[in-house]
């Protein structure tokens, strides 16, 4: 099963796995990850803004490089939109897969290709300041590990 | 062509989206930035840096040397910050 959603509302991360596993008996393992947002510095709320479309799109197609290169059974990628709090749930992936090396690997994977292609920008909100978050360099090493020489 | 611009982009020239003929000698990204710059002090100020800039064609990533086509829906954009 293959669920690719951009949503403004909250998610439930156990609910989605019982999902992602539901009348299948050849999954031994499912990982999942999900991404809170931080309150450093003082931050009141983050905004997030994407390109709708091109956003699915980039998604699916990281969704089926794993699935060439990892045997998979399942996958569930959620990524919130607009305004979020500190302590909100923002990012959730999960994998699943007969055995936790794929569904290990792959859910990473997924992550570090989130994180630095898919079209999501994010705004800071503190008082009344707003500031665009700058892309990581960190996360631009951690996607690049993923490449096949 | 169809242009989007999204976050500080889409700030600095004050709207996500137009319409805007492609010049017949106007081949690629990298070009059309320049054509772009000439268009007021807005699109002056989020095209200033080319290299803070990214851009999809089609809702594909690609390098400025992309070559463009007239029906094509060009994006421009910081680097992504999802996640």
């Amino acid at each position: 099963m293959k669920t690719i959603r951009v949503q403004t509302a909250d998610f439930d991360g156990g609910a989605e796995c019982e999902r992602l596993v539901a009348g299948q008996t050849d999954i031994g393992a499912v990982v999942s990850f999900t991404g809170l947002v931080r309150g450093d510095d003082g931050l009141d709320a983050l905004a997030l803004e994407h390109y709708t479309g091109m956003t699915e799109r980039e998604i699916a197609r990281h969704v089926q490089q794993a699935e060439t290169r990892w045997s998979i059974l399942g996958v569930t990628v959620i990524h919130r939109i607009g305004r979020l709090a500190p302590g909100d749930r923002i990012v959730f992936v999960a994998v699943a897969s007969a055995h936790r090396a794929a569904a290990f690997e792959a859910a990473q994977y997924l992550m570090d290709y989130l994180k630095t292609r898919a079209p999501f920008w994010k705004q800071e909100h503190r008082g009344a300041d707003a500031a665009w978050v700058e892309a990581k360099e960190s996360d631009a090493d951690a996607a690049i590990r993923w490449r096949e020489s | 062509m169809t242009l989007l611009y999204f976050a500080w982009v889409r700030q600095k020239i004050g709207r996500g989206d137009e319409s805007f003929a492609l010049p017949a000698h106007v081949r690629t990204i990298a070009q059309l930035i320049e054509v772009l710059r000439d268009r007021g002090p807005n699109y002056r100020a989020a095209f200033a840096e080319p290299d803070r800039l990214r851009a999809a064609l089609n809702q594909e990533h690609v390098r400025f040397d992309a070559p463009l086509r007239d029906e094509d829906e060009l994006a421009f954009f910081p680097p992504v910050t999802g996640g």
